[in-house]
């Protein structure tokens, strides 16, 4: 109590060394933390963006590909399921619900998709997040459109408005179908999903839209179907045990050849292909908490000079150089402390007045949570790195305090 | 530990610093159990460096040095620093006080850093002690001001304070007074023996300044018992 006591008064002498040390540390732990909590923001949102489903079904094709472009809007799809093949699965003994999916429209960048209104009943992101009406109603006729709150923000769309999609997923102009004009009937609420940044049409309206197109390739004669074409398809089972069994089948099922994952398992695949981001975003977050306590060595080091009468003055009084070590440990033990603690608020303080900014300008929701587990280890780590950084000038005042005896010789 | 054993007692002693030359070569020091001992020495003789050996921060390369019947060469490290927390009060000109504190948490040092100073207090607390202590040296109004606010002289008072309270059995005084002008040395002398007999300490009080030999029961020479030349 007493060396604590000590300690603190003398750190409390030294103010402004003493504050900038604090803060160098504070801020290496709000980095380090603060990274920790935004990749945990990206990695949930990621692994939440699509829930309940228990198979993607699509043309063969890869795994990640499938995943990507069916889910999250990325790349194109491999190719197309006719209409016979998805009613087939879609009345398969094990299948409850299906959400048909046919994609490869756009509409300035942003996706457009053609379902049912299924997909507003059955599709689940998140904590049991489900797309919901902020304004206007479901589409019901083959010319209109309801649209992710993104795109609505961006493109300045209001309910009634009229906009022309284009054919393909890239750019404006020459392949617009200007021809097939849909009104916005509906404005999604934030999901922070890729459903932000997509439109939703009825199948009709984008087998309509094709059909009025005129310029296009000629329709290709094998895919002759007496429905509209899929994409893709996502499927939820009676029972959650029969989709291993139910993916096998689709997979090795020959009349038309499928690809059918499991949400869950693909997510993980895939995080892991570009997880090594967040290992590196890691490692230098904890080469700025090394370099913040190198800081406080320094900091704490280049004053044991000016420090010798004061540890002097301690000896005479009859203070072993133990004790004088112990001093300085507990000294950077409490820089360390109050540092990790201070970097701890910071964070917190950051994440309240910044998530609206994340949700806002990078669809990224971030849960904010008590501190962790790992949370505390970082900030016990911090302080035990700092105790142990504290064993330098501690070593060097205890030999100083040998040598020095009642009088400061320099 | 026996009333006629005195309180310093040195034999054959020699020092030096690391492989410098001998700094000291005294054959013997006797400071009597209870007495009032003026060592004079001129600046550079070897006065503060004796006086780390008497306080157990030094050691000699021979002879033996004991304080209140303590060989302090059979003291590990540890047992001197406790003996001189303990046992000593030292009080010198340099050497002062922590400048960030304030008298009230100076003062009391020694007996929060010993237990055993501590419980010599009897029942009076560390706290109640200190403002008794001070109430005497006259630094009754001063208790909270920190000591960089104090003038040399009050700060003078403060560290005899703080090498008085819980009653050692050794005081050591290193030029305590240098600073002072001729009338507050001579009420601080006065002040300074008033508590040692008090609390019934041995005084060792070492200065240049021949002047204030005549107010002690016995004054030493320390050119005249050393005899290493420190100034060849």
């Amino acid at each position: 109590m007493l060396n604590l006591r000590l300690a603190l008064r003398s750190l409390a002498n030294r103010r402004l060394t003493t504050i900038l040390t604090i803060a160098s540390i504070a801020l290496s732990v709000a980095l380090l933390v603060g990274v920790e909590t935004v990749r945990r923001g990206i990695r949930e949102s990621f692994a939440g963006t699509i829930r309940g489903t228990d198979l993607i079904v699509g043309a063969r094709d890869g795994n990640q590909q499938l995943l990507l472009s069916s889910i999250f809007g990325l790349g194109a799809p491999a190719g197309t399921i006719t209409w016979e093949t998805y009613q087939r699965w879609a009345s398969h003994g094990a299948v409850a619900w299906t959400i048909p999916l046919s994609l490869g429209d756009s509409y300035f960048g942003y996706r457009v998709v053609g379902t049912t209104e299924a997909f507003f009943e059955h599709y689940r992101f998140r904590n049991d997040g489900r797309p919901t009406l902020a304004a206007g109603d479901l589409f019901e006729d083959d010319r209109d459109v309801v649209v992710g709150s993104e795109v609505a923000a961006r493109r300045r769309l209001t309910l009634g408005d009229e906009i022309s999609l284009t054919h393909g997923l890239r750019g404006t102009g020459i392949m617009d179908h200007d021809e097939h004009p849909f009104h916005v009937v509906g404005i999604l609420a934030p999901t922070f999903t890729p459903i932000d940044r997509s439109l939703y049409v009825t199948l009709e309206g984008v087998e309509a839209m094709h059909e009025d197109f005129i310029g296009a390739a000629p329709p290709d004669p094998a895919l002759v179907s007496s429905g509209p074409l899929l994409s893709s398809f996502l499927v939820g089972t009676q029972n959650r045990f029969e989709s291993l069994k139910l993916q096998r089948e689709m997979n090795t099922d020959t009349s038309e050849p499928l690809t059918a994952i499991l949400p869950g398992v693909a997510l993980t695949d895939l995080w892991h292909t570009i997880g090594y981001a967040e290992d590196g975003a890691r490692i230098i977050t904890m080469a700025v908490v090394v370099v913040g306590l190198l800081g406080m060595l320094v900091a704490l080091y280049s004053t044991l000079q000016e420090r010798r009468r004061e540890m002097a003055i301690l000896r005479s009084l009859g203070a072993g150089p133990r004790r004088i070590a112990a001093l300085l440990v507990l000294e950077s033990g409490v820089l360390a402390t109050l540092g990790a603690i201070t970097g701890l608020v910071v964070t917190y303080l950051v994440l309240f007045v910044g998530r609206g900014l994340a949700e806002r300008h990078f669809g990224i929701f971030i849960p904010i949570t008590p501190p962790g587990k790992l949370e505390w280890v970082y900030v016990g780590g911090v302080i035990a790195a700092g105790m142990l950084v504290g064993l330098v000038p501690a070593w060097r005042a205890y030999r100083n305090a040998l040598q020095d005896g009642l009088v400061i010789r320099i | 530990m026996t009333e006629a054993s005195p309180a310093v007692q040195l034999q054959g002693l020699r020092f030096g610093y690391r492989r410098g030359p001998l700094v000291l070569d005294i054959a013997e020091l006797n400071v009597p159990h209870g007495g009032r001992v003026f060592l004079h020495g001129p600046s550079g003789s070897g006065k503060t460096t004796l006086l780390g050996i008497i306080a157990g921060v030094l050691l000699p390369n021979a002879g033996t040095v004991r304080v209140l019947g303590h060989d302090l060469s059979r003291l590990s490290q540890g047992e001197r620093d406790a003996l001189r927390g303990e046992q000593l009060g030292y009080l010198c000109l340099l050497l002062n006080l922590l400048p960030w504190l304030s008298v009230v948490d100076i003062v009391p040092l020694p007996v929060d850093l010993h237990p055993v100073r501590r419980r010599r207090l009897g029942d009076g607390a560390p706290r109640a002690a200190t403002r008794e202590l001070l109430e005497r040296l006259d630094l009754a109004g001063f208790i909270d001001t920190p000591v960089s606010d104090l003038s040399v002289g009050q700060q003078q008072r403060v560290a005899a304070a703080r090498a008085l309270i819980g009653s050692p059995a050794l005081i050591i005084a290193d030029e305590p007074t240098s600073s002072l002008d001729a009338d507050r040395r001579d009420a601080f002398l006065q002040l300074l023996f008033a508590e040692c007999e008090r609390a019934g300490s041995t005084l060792l009080f070492v200065s240049h300044d021949l002047s204030l030999g005549a107010a002690f029961d016995r004054q030493l020479s320390l050119p005249e018992l050393n005899r290493a030349g420190v100034a060849a």
